[in-house]
């Protein structure tokens, strides 16, 4: 899906646990998620402090799609 | 040789220990077969047995790769098996990419692998250099024609001592692996005869199909996102409570475009997941943690990003085939150009 949007001309950041799979089906910018069944949130953490960790990785997210990449590319840390 | 002794890998479910809610166990270890290792064992009657079963968690395996494969290693060198099986592992994604990061495990101290897998599986394209993987069906409703294939590959390997043949001969998906033969003509000879028959419209096999690089160069960046609107799409089936287009919770046959304009944060009273392959407790508690719309649309607010798009986009990406998932984000990438997104956040579960 990541690649058919991008390939219409749309840039698209993908959010996902599995970094092999997201490489394998194609996305540019990869953002490392939590965990599979919550890729935004942490249960062991409270409601307020999960909302603060998913601004965070939104925050990270929207850094990718204003940075220039030429391959596939990780966003770490 | 005497009788094979066989390891066999296996996740939660097909291990009998449960479904999604069992997909974060760590490995462990039982004695003899498990489940459908039972039925292996009855077909490969007097010429290999399994011995042990290693079961881990789907999650768990795709969350801690490298701390299975070491432990998946620990257990291979002390056990010192002569195969090992490797589910068979269907469309079921994380399954087969945990089939396949076992066989590379292995692979590396020399035990064969046999494993089963949809050719589409993401397993297979990152790891079919390391196990001869028979093609299966889509799901688990294939087990029935998949049991004998991986059993008759078994055979043939033992009886072969290690020494199988092509892919397309023996029974299994091509490893992407180039072997030295004898041919009985030469290079020149094959390649017009092969011209010639292209030329009739005759049937004919190349000997070394190309590479399939379906790869989409990155698009441009955003230039001033404070004024961009950007969407959200999920494979996480993300859906509104109920579920009112009826997405499927695997093999999805569509996709739904839901309003948020109206929605500042999405509660377990509002949305809800409609995805069967992974445990839905946490999305259905806070869809938020599977589409960040609460985040968004506070971004939105402080004037950080121009415009969270009023639509999102849901599918199911569980056992969903890649020709949908296309014919599907192809729709969707079409709809978005025309209202104007400049940007989207994919989220995958």
């Amino acid at each position: 899906m990541v690649k058919e949007i991008e390939r219409a001309g749309i840039p698209v950041v993908h959010i996902a646990t599995v970094i092999p799979i997201s490489k394998t089906v194609g996305a540019n910018r990869i953002i490392p998620a939590v965990a599979i069944p919550h890729p935004l949130g942490d249960p062991n953490l409270a409601k307020a402090k999960q909302k603060a960790m998913r601004r965070i990785m939104v925050e990270k997210s929207i850094n990718a799609l204003e940075t220039p990449v030429d391959s596939q590319t990780v966003f770490e840390g | 040789m005497g009788k094979y002794k066989i390891v066999h890998y296996l996740n939660q479910f097909f291990g009998q220990i449960g479904g999604e809610e069992k997909a974060n166990i760590p490995p462990e270890v039982k004695e003899g077969p498990v489940g459908p290792g039972n039925a292996f064992n009855n077909a490969l009657g007097e010429e290999a047995e399994i011995v042990k079963t290693i079961i881990c968690g789907d999650s768990y395996f795709n969350e801690n790769t490298e701390e299975v494969q070491n432990k998946v290693k620990e257990i291979l060198q002390d056990v010192n098996p002569d195969l090992l099986i490797a589910g068979p592992a269907f469309n079921a994604g994380r399954y087969g990419v945990a089939c396949g990061g076992v066989a590379e495990v292995a692979n590396d101290l020399d035990i064969p692998v046999v494993s089963g897998i949809y050719p589409e599986n993401p397993g297979y394209d990152m790891y079919k250099q390391y196990a001869y993987f028979v093609e299966t069906s889509d799901s688990a409703a294939g087990m029935r024609n998949a049991l004998p294939d991986i059993v008759q590959l078994i055979k043939k390997y033992i009886e072969k001592d290690g020494d199988l043949g092509l892919p397309k001969e023996e029974g299994y998906l091509p490893r992407g692996i180039r072997k030295n033969i004898f041919a009985e003509k030469q290079g020149s000879k094959r390649a017009v005869e092969m011209l010639i028959a292209k030329i009739n419209g005759e049937e004919f096999e190349t000997e070394y199909p190309m590479p399939d690089f379906d790869r989409v160069d990155p698009v441009d960046p955003l230039e001033d996102v404070s004024n961009a609107r950007i969407a959200l799409v999920t494979s996480g089936g993300i859906v509104p409570k109920g579920n009112p287009d009826h997405i499927e919770s695997s093999s999805a046959s569509k996709y739904g475009k839901y309003s948020i304009e109206d929605i500042y944060e999405m509660t377990s009273e509002s949305h809800e997941t409609a995805h069967g392959g992974y445990d839905p407790v946490y999305a259905n508690e806070d869809p938020n943690c599977v589409l960040p719309v609460d985040v968004l649309k506070d971004m939105e607010e402080e004037g950080k990003i121009g415009k969270l798009h009023e639509y999102y986009y849901s599918t199911v990406g569980n056992g969903t085939s890649v020709a949908n998932a296309k014919a599907y984000a192809q729709e969707i990438a079409q709809e978005l150009l025309e209202d104007g997104v400049q940007a989207v956040i994919l989220t995958s579960t």
